[in-house]
């Protein structure tokens, strides 16, 4: 490595997002011809510290050098020019056009007034024996495997001259051997002269590709090391800001059943559920709740949990396995049944699944329940109101007229509206995922606490949360999800941040049969 | 009953189907829904009498009519692409306003609530010969225009961003395709198109009578789902329908079916088509929308 | 400005208002164009039509027709469903209640025969209703392209039916109808005689009152808004959409069809070819400027038919032509200020916020 500058430096960046505090002084340093892996937990900031270097949103403060040249607060048109490209979760392609067509689209190669099909699938091709990315050019979008439509977006990128390649999450979506094939392609590509930035939160993806690491926590750079001179363990220390002690862990991952046999309330056996672009989602996961019990399912988003708990709750099939719900199978029952049978659920979308925003508050505190307030297909409005009254005073929404329409509230109050809806129904298991997403810190502990009353009256509870804090103040105990599949289980006695973390990165590996 | 006739009668019939298939199938491909195809064919008719009726020429006719389609096409692009209002609305008012705005300059021009008096057009007589049939410029370029217009969607950069823009905008915006200029582009073109379809019945009638597009527009829209939203089937499928209507009109002495029956053929095909019971029809996946 | 009235303004009153004021300004160009004087001829339209009762019963005799189709367009809506059969639908209906009144003898007391035209009419209205519903339901074959193919087929089998068996030699319409006639209001207030208002208006209005009530005090009326909304929201609370799609489209097949009664059985007495006259297309801008509400959608009836009524009595002096262009431009203008003013009133209220 010469002395030449480095491909990109971010210095003493900060950002806000509102209150939120982003990005504390954070700062990267890549050099060229390098695979950098930027890690850390979620709401670390390492996604906004990417999307000011690609210019998709500009810094409060601080300074973006690319090759030594400054290009603080520029555009993604601006950085794309100068061959600084962001490959994104979400792929933006066409299905219905060509590999050709999706990677040309916008430069596409013109002879004699027509689109010259012909060349763009020469260039194209020229590319991948380049870059050692292999895509049929002239295969339709909709037909290639989610490895291959991702490799068509990187496609895209080294069609516009990029240089500086930043992968967000890149193997989210894709199966072990297409990992193996990302890296090589990866690899290639940084041979060739290319530096790339790689944002992840698998601990064995960063020590198997990448010669530096750069960890985030908090919004601040705590760490920037040598793959080499680092293992997993140091890498974790870092991102939790503890020490961890990776010994202990494999002892304590047994299953464990909770105590009174037969006293089951939702048994959930080998269940497979198919995703939006995975075939196992939900990759042969059982487990049991009992009454009065609180099962925290900890781990980052994306890796089942959505799936799961959408299975659970009837609005997606299953492909093998069973649901029982106090002794009845209703893995193929609909969702009104499975209400009926005594299910409430709490969605992780309120603004799609869990409200109709111009439905007024009684309207929305009904939803789901409308058969319970009907005398011979008339709606009891007398009774709506004054359930309305009722779980408005009880949970402190504000405001506090129920003929408003939902979309009136903040947040918080929104979520209170859900909350009272399904607690106050008549319910054995509860299905709660990300209660307290968007919801400020006074409803957060109501919230917290109307969970736990929900313990104390018997009833079993599935929770879901991004947030680890909460799943461990709420669990009795914690199952952590990873890859689709239970990889650890604790009782919370034995669990903690430390403990946890390594498994939701897959550094620590363990399966719960 | 010849051969040739059956074909020349067929071919006749065909002509207006194919020009506004062929604005409808460029339209709808860039995501903008065609239900004005019918607004568009009236307005151009109209337009094209006229044109002719003031100059005494059918080709400054033909420039009239395209005008008026060009503009009806502006009123809808404008209307759901710049204010986002609902297209399948837009397309509702624009019929009404052509049925409208053409009765109203109708009895403000030529003080007749029902036709317009006789123009020239491109052969001696109303319908007729096959002379004055071949003579005709409409007729070849109608022939041409479902290929042209296959062409253009497939083999050149407009048509792959007009496929881009209504399949995936966001991905097309996402790589700089200036997206609503392309919208704006194939919905006007749609308009141009349909027009000339009416241009051709006017002339080919040598008058304007009220409403009488008859519901051509939507034989049209017809075709362009029954092909898939594909130029050259929904070329067949106007063939198709045209000749339904031939073989229909041939066998009217016969009344083997009743007409009504016949006239019912291509909106039987094209539910039958849209409920997927004749393999799978999928439209433009941003068809309608608008809003991003 | 709190939620609620912004809310009001920007979904009830605005839309409307615009509507109105767009078509005065460009009935004002009109009838410039014609060479005559606004303010003259829209006094003259409205002499026509609420200035005297004649005028007036016709301008209810038309909206009886609209509010019918706008109720069925409406309806759809409310499920999320865009219904442009209404005009296939309107003639079904109309044709199921002649039918069924030229089956009846001649003597049947109009207690008994009137309910079941009625209840003819709301069958095949509903039955033509219902294919777009079951098609969307199982196959998924978008409701916009169907009910418009529909309407032609239906159309021509209708055309068909009265030509091939039942009409009247020299005419397209059927031989008159005695049992299940609906009486002229004329013969109960004689300031409208010579009008075609009948008593039909009396059934409307309670069909108004009913769907009012369905939609918003019923289960069934709150789990079709819900679809319409939030389908999403709507699946998570367990309410089925295919049923409801097929049930809400059912239902706007028979509201358009009762409206086949007003001509049917109240006005000619006779099912004749070609009644619809566009009815069920101004269906659409009717429930649209009515905000898919009953008592908008009774409203705006009035006003499409006040327009429609007027055009005929100021032709003298503007061709009534006029009319179906003020149309088009109403509609139009509408459908482009909904959009619009949500959007400038969203940024007047961020703009307010912003501001310390």
């Amino acid at each position: 490595m010469n002395g030449a500058a480095p491909a990109i430096r971010l210095t003493a960046i900060d950002k806000y997002f509102g209150a939120v505090h982003a990005n504390r002084s954070a700062s990267l340093v890549v050099q060229e011809r390098e695979i950098h892996a930027l890690v850390g937990e979620n709401g670390a900031g390492k996604s906004t510290l990417m999307k000011i270097l690609s210019g998709m949103t500009p810094a409060d403060g601080g300074t973006v050098e690319v090759g030594g040249r400054d290009v603080t607060g520029w555009t993604t048109a601006e950085a794309i020019a100068a061959g600084v490209g962001m490959v994104h979760q979400h792929f933006m392609l066409v299905p219905t056009l060509t590999v050709a067509e999706n990677v040309v689209l916008g430069r596409e190669p013109v002879s004699a007034g027509t689109f010259d099909r012909a060349r763009a699938e020469r260039d194209v091709e020229r590319l991948c024996e380049q870059s050692g990315l292999a895509v049929p050019a002239g295969r339709l979008v909709a037909d290639l495997s989610v490895g291959e439509a991702q490799r068509v977006e990187i496609l895209k990128l080294l069609y516009r001259g990029a240089r500086v390649l930043l992968l967000d999450e890149p193997t989210a979506v894709l199966s072990p051997p297409e990992v193996a094939e990302l890296w090589k392609v990866l690899r290639r590509l940084r041979d060739g002269g290319a530096t790339i930035v790689l944002i992840t939160h698998k601990l064995d993806e960063v020590m198997a590709v990448s010669e530096h690491v750069t960890v985030m926590r908090m919004g601040e750079t705590v760490a920037n090391m040598a793959t080499s001179d680092t293992s997993p363990e140091k890498i974790a220390k870092a991102m939790v800001g503890r020490d961890v002690d990776l010994a202990v862990r494999q002892g304590g991952g047994a299953a464990k059943l909770a105590g009174t046999p037969g006293a089951v309330a939702l048994d959930v056996r080998h269940l497979v559920v198919r995703g939006a672009r995975i075939e196992k989602a939900v990759d042969d996961v059982s487990f049991s709740i009992a009454p009065g019990e609180i099962l925290g399912i900890a781990g980052v988003e994306g890796n089942g949990q959505t799936e799961l708990l959408e299975a659970i709750a009837g609005l997606r099939g299953v492909t093998s396995g069973t649901i029982t719900l106090g002794g009845a199978d209703i893995t193929h029952r609909g969702v009104h049944n499975r209400g009926e049978a005594g299910l409430s659920h709490i969605p992780e979308d309120r603004h799609r699944r869990g409200l109709i925003l111009d439905y007024t508050m009684a309207e929305n505190l009904i939803l789901g329940q409308q058969h319970h307030y009907t005398n011979n297909g008339i709606l009891d409005r007398h009774n709506i109101i004054d359930h309305a009254r009722r779980r408005i005073v009880e949970y402190d929404i504000r405001p506090t007229d129920p003929s408003l329409p939902a979309r009136a509230l903040s947040g918080g109050n929104q979520q209170k509206i859900v909350i009272a809806r399904e607690l106050s129904r008549a319910f054995t298991v509860l299905l709660a995922a990300q209660p307290t997403r968007g919801v400020d810190v006074g409803a957060i502990e109501f919230i917290h606490a109307e969970l736990r009353k929900a313990r104390e009256e018997g009833k079993a509870v599935l929770l879901v949360s991004a947030e680890l804090k909460e799943v461990l103040t709420l669990s009795d105990r914690i199952a952590v999800m990873y890859g689709g599949r239970f990889v650890a289980m604790f009782p919370r006695s034995d669990a903690s941040e430390e403990v946890i973390g390594p498994f939701m990165t897959g550094a620590a590996r363990g399966q719960v049969a | 009953m010849t051969v040739l006739l059956f074909l020349a009668q067929t071919l006749r019939i065909a002509i207006p189907y194919l020009f506004a298939a062929a604005g409808g199938a460029i339209a709808e491909r860039a995501g903008v829904v065609s239900l004005t195809l019918e607004g568009f064919m009236l307005g151009g008719a109209f337009g094209a009498v006229l044109g002719a009726h003031y100059t005494g020429s059918a080709w400054l006719g033909i420039a009239a009519g395209v005008a008026v389609g060009v503009l009806l096409g502006s009123i809808h692009a404008g209307a759901s692409i710049r204010f986002k209002a609902d297209q399948v609305v837009v397309g509702v008012a624009i019929n009404l306003f052509a049925v409208g705005i053409t009765r109203f300059f109708l009895q403000l021009a030529f003080q007749s609530s029902s036709n317009s008096p006789r123009v020239v057009g491109f052969g001696a007589s109303a319908g007729g010969s096959s002379a004055a049939f071949l003579a005709n410029p409409l007729v070849w370029l109608g022939l041409a225009v479902m290929p042209a217009m296959a062409f253009v969607i497939n083999k050149t950069r407009f048509g792959l961003r007009v496929r881009a823009v209504g399949e995936h905008p966001l991905a097309a915006a996402s790589v700089g395709v200036p997206v609503n200029r392309v919208r704006y582009a194939a919905v006007i073109a749609s308009g141009a198109l349909a027009a000339l379809g009416g241009v051709y019945l006017a002339l080919d009638q040598h008058q304007f009578t009220d409403s009488m597009t008859a519901g051509r527009g939507f034989i049209a829209l017809a075709a362009v789902i029954f092909g898939r939203w594909d130029p050259l089937r929904a070329g067949v499928a106007c063939l198709l329908f045209a000749a339904a209507e031939t073989l229909q009109i041939q066998l009217q002495a016969a009344q083997i079916i009743p007409s009504q029956f016949v006239a019912m053929i291509p909106y039987v095909l094209t539910i039958v088509a849209v409920a997927g019971v004749v393999g799978r029809s999928t439209p433009p996946a941003a068809l309608g929308k608008t809003s991003e | 400005m709190n939620t609620r009235t912004r809310v009001l303004l920007e979904e009830s009153v605005l839309p409307p208002l615009v509507a109105l004021v767009v078509a005065l300004v460009a009935g004002d160009l009109l009838i410039m164009a014609y060479g005559q004087a606004p303010g003259v001829v829209w006094r003259a339209l409205l002499e026509g039509t609420w200035g005297n009762s004649y005028g007036f019963g016709q301008v209810l005799y038309k909206a009886t027709t609209l509010a019918c189709t706008g109720l069925a367009v409406a309806v759809g809506l409310r499920a999320g469903l865009f219904n442009i059969g209404a005009e296939g639908q309107l003639a079904a209906g109309g044709f199921g209640a002649g039918l069924v009144g030229l089956m009846l003898p001649a003597g049947t007391p109009a207690l008994i025969a009137v309910p079941l035209c009625v209840l003819a009419a709301l069958a095949a209205g509903g039955a033509v209703g219902s294919v777009p519903g079951i098609l969307r339901a199982r196959f998924g074959a978008h409701e916009v392209i169907v009910t418009i193919m529909l309407n032609f087929i239906v159309l021509a089998l209708l055309n068909y039916f009265v030509s091939a068996k039942l009409h009247v030699p020299e005419t397209l319409h059927t031989p008159e109808i005695h049992a299940g006639a609906v009486a002229r209001l004329s013969g109960t207030f004689d300031a409208f005689h010579g009008s075609a208002a009948n008593w039909t208006i009396v059934i409307v209005l309670l069909a108004a009152a009913f769907v009012w009530g369905f939609l918003f005090r019923t289960r069934a009326g709150y789990e079709l808004r819900a679809v319409g909304l939030q389908s999403d929201a709507a699946e998570y609370a367990g309410i089925r959409a295919g049923r409801v799609w097929f049930s809400a489209m059912a239902m706007s097949g028979a509201l358009a069809g009762l409206g086949g009664i007003n001509f049917v059985l109240g006005y000619k007495n006779y099912y004749e070819d070609g009644f619809t006259g566009g009815a069920g297309f101004l269906g659409i801008a009717v429930a649209l400027i009515g905000r898919n509400n009953p008592v908008g959608v009774l409203l705006a009836a009035l006003f499409f038919a006040t327009l429609s009524q007027g055009g005929l009595a100021i032709n003298a002096m503007v061709p009534k032509q006029m009319v179906e262009v003020l149309q088009g431009i109403v509609i139009l203008a509408v459908a482009t200020a909904v959009p619009e003013v949500r959007r400038l009133l969203r940024s007047a209220m961020s703009r307010r916020k912003a501001a310390p």
